[in-house]
């Protein structure tokens, strides 16, 4: 089979994965989910790292790979942390 | 040491199985904690494998962009206000399409270099300038919306959707150009209309869309991250960017049906402005035959209810009403009054606003309903209060078949004994219709700030003691 049609199996099964996990998700988080689910698409910072560290790459490519690697970083740090500092404001009813 | 590349899959298959957890942590705010933990161990995993593998020859560049991300980021985290969390979640999409369009053309450029590239690559590479481009530009115009650095009323022309159309279809000829031929103008071309045509798809959205628009932006930089993952033939990618493309449709489906309007009348249809006059309050109301009452009036069946009902929207989040809200909910609930929260999906500018702003207040989740849980209470409650919301508590949803809101489902608040409204004046919600509810001979109006009425509320409670 092709590369590209594995990518295309995964790709399908994560979708199906994605659609009852998310359904699953309780109402009152889901401005901590946008906000996590920001923190896990900064998995692009694996592109950006493989671009810019790659053997080829001209410093051209490199300056473009750090603003890659930045932006995606911000997403990392910043979702993670976000969601972590909204998460700890929900409390239960103290006893 | 440098790992090899299966032991390397292997490790970005762990990572994808902790984002899954992560996500499945969300399903209750007891295991959420956990569950960001989890997806922070998984994005290290992912990171230090990389790092680790064969590809990376070198780390300067690396180094010095994760250090300055990892500073921007976490100051953006520690200082970002509750309420501005919708304009935070822009940005950062706008950040995940650049990173994306960024690194579609440094694999280009990197191909190029070794010569090794072919139309299939250029088509995933296209694909990834594509929707990065348009996640960036509606992310940037989203977040102007929201800050209120662009008007946030729908912007329309004729020709719109043609115009629209046009841009697209000429992007996508571009795209097969560029597979085909590898030609550098076509791609330069690709990119610069796909970011117009994402400035051009968003801007005629109004304000009163934004928790759609956010979602779907959400669910755009989850695409572009899985694009990135086949130009990459990464598997991680791939994944995690079928789950958070995933979350996003999600969430847009379910705004959209809480606004009983379908996706495409939401990304076409332009509507709700968030202008609106602000006329003499007072005057306008008396006028319209609608009743408006003091702080002592509500103040004097609240004291002595057996439930009061708050229904929190935007309006409470631009007062900042809602620390004011707590105490409140305190002072009530000293005097034996069982006080809930009811919100409905779309109230404030993004999924979940107001609960995590009643969480900021300190006000216990288990005190917090969605609207299917507490509409069947409404009737057997003494007090509603309706702070900063229209919209979703008008009936003409239910009964004016001509209403451009019919069809939505509302809080039932009117059914309750007796309703006060927070308002600074008598205009309309965002849809532009008259709230049918003023009218109701159980319902009244407190004009004012709403922080100022609670507030006010809050000192009745504490000096009165009828």
């Amino acid at each position: 089979m092709p590369d590209t049609l594995v990518a295309l199996y995964v790709f399908v099964l994560a979708c199906f994965i994605g659609y009852f996990v998310i359904w699953g998700v309780t109402p009152s988080l889901h401005t901590p989910l946008v906000a996590l689910t920001n923190a896990i698409s900064g998995i692009v910072i694996i592109g950006a790292l493989l671009v810019t560290g790659a053997e080829q790459a001209s410093s051209g490519v490199e300056i473009l790979g750090f603003f890659a690697v930045l932006l995606a970083s911000i997403n990392v740090f910043g979702g993670f942390l976000v969601t972590n500092r909204m998460l700890a404001m929900f409390k239960k009813k103290k006893k | 040491m440098e790992l090899s590349a299966n032991t390397q899959a292997l490790a970005y298959l762990v990572s994808a199985i902790l984002f899954i957890l992560s996500l499945k942590g969300l399903t209750h705010p007891s295991s959420a904690r956990r569950g960001n933990y989890l997806g922070m161990l998984g994005m290290l995993i992912a990171i230090v494998a990389t790092l680790a593998g064969r590809e990376v020859q070198s780390y300067g560049f690396i180094i010095a962009g994760v250090a300055a991300g990892a500073l921007i980021g976490g100051v953006l985290a520690a200082r970002v206000q509750m309420t501005a969390m919708p304009q935070l979640v822009a940005a950062l999409h706008s950040f995940v399409g650049m990173a994306a369009v960024l690194v579609a053309i440094g694999t280009f450029l990197n191909h190029q270099v070794a010569g090794t590239l072919n139309p299939v690559l250029m088509g995933e590479l296209s694909a990834g300038i594509v929707i990065g481009a348009i996640t960036f530009s509606g992310s940037v115009i989203a977040f102007g919306k929201l800050q209120g650095l662009i008007s946030g009323a729908p912007v329309r022309f004729a020709g719109q959707h043609a115009l629209n159309a046009a841009i697209a279809l000429a992007a996508v000829g571009l795209a097969i150009h560029f597979a085909a031929t590898g030609s550098m103008v076509s791609l330069a071309l690709m990119t610069l209309l796909s970011f117009v045509l994402g400035f051009t798809l968003i801007i005629p959205i109004g304000g009163a869309d934004m928790p759609v628009i956010i979602s779907m932006l959400n669910s755009y930089s989850g695409w572009a991250a899985a694009a990135t993952g086949f130009t990459l033939h990464n598997n991680l990618l791939i994944i995690v960017g079928a789950l958070v493309g995933f979350s996003g449709a999600i969430l847009s489906y379910i705004m959209c049906r809480a606004m009983n309007r379908s996706i495409i009348n939401v990304v076409f249809g332009g509507f709700g402005g968030e202008s609106g006059g602000g006329e003499a309050a007072g005057a306008v109301a008396a006028e319209k035959g609608v009743k408006t009452a003091s702080v002592e009036d509500a103040i004097y069946w609240m004291e002595d209810a057996n439930r009061v009902i708050i229904v929190p929207g935007y309006g409470m989040a631009v007062a900042q009403a809602q620390h004011a809200l707590k105490e409140l909910t305190d002072l009530l609930e000293e005097r034996g009054v069982e006080v809930k929260f009811a919100i409905h999906p779309v109230a404030g500018r993004m999924p979940g606003h107001m609960n995590v702003l009643l969480a900021e207040a300190d006000i216990p989740y288990d005190h917090v309903f969605e609207m299917d849980e507490i509409n069947p209470e409404f009737p057997s409650t003494d007090v509603v209060l309706v702070v900063g919301a229209n919209d979703v508590v008008n009936p003409a949803a239910k009964s004016d078949s001509s209403s451009p809101i019919y069809g939505m489902p509302i809080l039932d608040a009117g059914k309750a004994r007796h309703v006060y409204f927070l308002k600074r004046s008598m205009r309309p919600g965002y849809s532009g219709v008259d709230n049918l509810l003023f009218y109701q001979d159980n319902v009244s109006l407190i004009f004012g700030d709403a922080k100022d009425t609670i507030e006010k509320m809050v000192a009745e409670l504490k000096g009165g003691g009828h």
